[in-house]
């Protein structure tokens, strides 16, 4: 009820403003000629079908048509177009399907879905085109740091809101010395290095670090090896079936009883499919929750409706984007990219995935971290009732701080 | 004591988890040395046929309370079951033309199965537990296994042996090797060559049925878990010379080794290690450590 009323204030400020505008710039043409072909057309590129495909995909597209719904599925009476495709988690996919978006399918807003490698690789065609590009589901902290582009926006998490977010909650509550399980390659290389220097600063040590390629099938070897380190606290730096894979090892071989498991990214469907019994009692970060409040748990409700899976943080992060475009759209009366990056860059973003958030000069959507621990299978009341929040971790605090930054627009 | 500046416990722990692993590839590599050596079909529908497999084993618990045992039985008589229909109604108009076609259909086949299971279960995958009689572990001294890693070992080399045995041993695998030779003389002998063959493909996919109910346990069951591990089971059987049944078994158990040895020695390489040693088979004997030259 709260969004309803909520978004009908936003209209109205929206309308308002619009009219203000018309007449302080008495504006010649009306708004519906500023939106480009008629139609404002939002893509996702993303993984369709392979392992990250539950946590963003096909589903993801489904959040993006919620969005699109919410604002009844047109603006000013130009109708809202969602397109969607598979990348293969290939960068090269990513950025032709991009580059063939832009200049023939007037595409005006991209959203990016899982996988780091790919979203860097859009967003340099993004800003080549002087498109609108906005990161959902890439995690690497790249996007807003070295590669950081006036045309992408960070939206739902990053590396180092997760290094920090659980880093420290675990060296705070006395896992002093750890070891790292990395994945072979960009992401896993930037997540290890990350919270490293996380547990570092808070006076942790690190013991060692195993890499192990992407996709193993087997990591009995490397957990023992972990073993053998003796450290108290052994930091996935992976993500998907890798770290699925690795948490069901660790049990089988007794690493959990004299090591304490430190996921550091892991999303709800990771949890779903482990079940309660193998990860209850392990932290991790994530930017969303969808039964952390009222607000939040009514849209989900909805989306599990249609897709018949509780949201991840990166779907419910793919309807905050889309939501807060179209709204950016029908305020200013354009899709012109300059004018809705203007008044995206102005506008406090308030929905269900963020309150209070905004746009910094990097591009990073700065919001509220979640820090959680998962429940044991006895304190969970229904399926997909998995976290307890532990701690609120302040936007300011999450993400990468203006010293840290390499980003030459925020400077 | 040390080898190579790793103790000699850690280094026992490594070769025996090796030793499991190999135990896997071995039990693929055979089904597809059987299908190849009799049929001449590059069977890349093995992976999915795996991956079928552990599904069979999660749907039966899930939907019919079948336990392990029973998935062990019953997992291999319907994914092989399958492999029967394929065989009747595709396979078979493939074996006298080039090998690339078999190829080529299988691995569309694979395909196909894979993006099915996606869009039922999508791509998370699913837990199935570690039957209660094989729960626990047991201390050797050197590390502690896992009693069902232990089982993993010991049930393949019981099926490896076996299948070697049925083929090289007995009347019906000299049956089977003799139709492959010369399928219009064994005919006229009055031995039904197509039935043979129809069996010999659904057993095939029901070894791969039985290592992927094996397998269930021990990792996550998605629909590409077929497809992580058939490129190295394809190398597998490339050292070992296609359709070389000890060949395919040996080979397995021993890259298995050599891959868990890499993992502690160069981790980063433990991906790679199996085609590096591929190359160089390849190089100095083509057709394979156990292969025949023809």
């Amino acid at each position: 009820m709260f969004k309803f009323s909520q978004l009908k204030a936003v209209k109205a400020v929206a309308g308002a403003a619009a009219v203000v505008a018309a007449g302080l710039f008495g504006a010649a043409a009306p708004a519906q000629a500023q939106i480009s072909g008629d139609t404002i057309k939002i893509g996702l590129i993303t993984d369709m079908s392979g392992l990250y495909a539950d946590i963003d995909g096909p589903a993801g597209v489904e959040a993006m048509k919620m969005a699109a719904a919410q604002m009844g599925g047109a603006i000013n009476g130009k109708k809202v177009e969602i397109l969607s495709a598979d990348h293969q988690n290939k960068a090269d996919i990513a950025a032709s399907k991009a580059r063939e978006w832009f200049d023939t399918q007037g595409v005006d807003m991209l959203i990016g879905g899982s996988n780091s490698a790919t979203n860097l690789a859009m967003a340099k065609v993004a800003a080549e085109k002087k498109k609108l590009f906005i990161a959902v589901g890439g995690a690497t902290s790249a996007l807003t740091n070295d590669q950081c582009s006036p045309y992408t926006v960070h939206w739902a998490y990053d590396t180092v809101a997760l290094a920090k977010g659980t880093g420290n909650a675990v060296v705070k509550a006395g896992g002093k010395s750890w070891y790292f399980l990395q994945a072979d390659y960009a992401f896993g290389q930037a997540l290890q290095s990350d919270t490293a220097k996380v547990v570092q600063a808070a006076g942790g040590t690190i013991a060692g670090t195993v890499k192990h390629p992407l996709a193993a099938s087997d990591f009995s070897s490397f957990l023992l090896q972990a073993q053998g380190s003796k450290a108290q606290i052994l930091g996935l730096a992976n993500a998907g079936g890798d770290t699925i894979n690795a948490i069901k090892a660790a049990n089988e071989f007794g690493v959990t009883k004299t090591m304490k498991l430190a996921g550091l990214l892991i999303f709800i469907n990771d949890i779903h499919s482990l079940g309660l019994k193998t990860t209850q009692g392990m932290y991790l970060t994530d930017s969303w929750y969808w039964n952390r409040d009222a607000e939040t748990r009514a849209w989900s409700r909805q989306f599990f409706e249609k897709i018949k899976r509780m949201p991840s943080s990166i779907q419910a992060a793919d309807y905050s984007a889309t939501l807060q475009y179209l709204m950016a759209v029908k305020a200013t009366g354009s899709d012109d990219t300059d004018k809705v990056l203007a008044h995206l860059r102005n506008t406090k973003i308030n929905d269900m995935f963020a309150k209070g958030g905004y746009i910094r000069p990097d591009g990073r959507m700065v919001h509220d971290m979640y820090l959680m621990q998962v429940k044991s299978p006895d304190k969970s009341t229904e399926p997909w009732d998995y976290y307890n929040v532990v701690q609120v971790i302040k936007g300011e605090d999450a993400f990468t701080t203006k010293a840290e930054s390499k980003c030459a627009l925020w400077k | 004591m040390e080898i190579f500046g790793i103790p000699l416990q850690a280094f026992l722990g490594q070769l025996l988890l090796g030793l499991v692993n190999g135990s896997f590839y071995a039990m693929l590599s055979l089904g597809l040395a059987v299908i190849f050596g009799l049929l001449g079909i590059v069977n890349f529908a093995h992976g999915a046929l795996y991956m079928m497999g552990a599904y069979v084993a999660w749907l039966g618990l899930e939907k019919f309370g079948l336990n392990f045992w029973l998935a062990l039985v019953a997992a291999p008589i319907i994914v092989g079951a399958v492999g029967v229909v394929v065989e009747r109604t595709l396979l078979k108009h493939l074996y006298k033309i080039d090998h690339i076609y078999g190829l080529l259909l299988t691995f569309g086949l694979a395909l196909i199965a894979e993006g099915i299971f996606r869009d039922q279960f999508g791509v998370s995958g699913q837990q199935y537990s570690v039957p209660e009689s094989l729960q626990g572990a047991t201390n050797l001294g050197f590390m502690v296994l896992p009693n069902y890693r232990g089982f993993v070992v010991v049930a393949s080399l019981v099926i490896c042996l076996g299948t070697w045995w049925v083929i090289e041993r007995t009347r019906l695998g000299a049956y089977l090797r003799a139709g492959t030779e010369n399928p219009a003389l064994v005919q006229a002998f009055g031995i039904n060559v197509p039935m043979m063959v129809m069996l010999t493909y659904g057993a095939g996919a029901g070894l791969a049925a039985m290592a992927g109910v094996l397998a269930a346990p021990v990792i996550q069951i998605t629909p590409l878990m077929g497809s992580n591990l058939i490129i190295i089971v394809f190398a597998v059987v490339v050292i070992g010379g296609m359709g070389s049944i000890m060949g395919s078994i040996l080979t397995g158990l021993a890259l298995g080794l050599v891959e868990g040895l890499t993992k502690v020695f160069y981790p980063e390489a433990s991906s790679i290690v199996v085609f590096v040693i591929m190359a160089i088979v390849l190089m100095i004997r083509p057709a394979g450590l156990f292969g025949k030259e023809k």
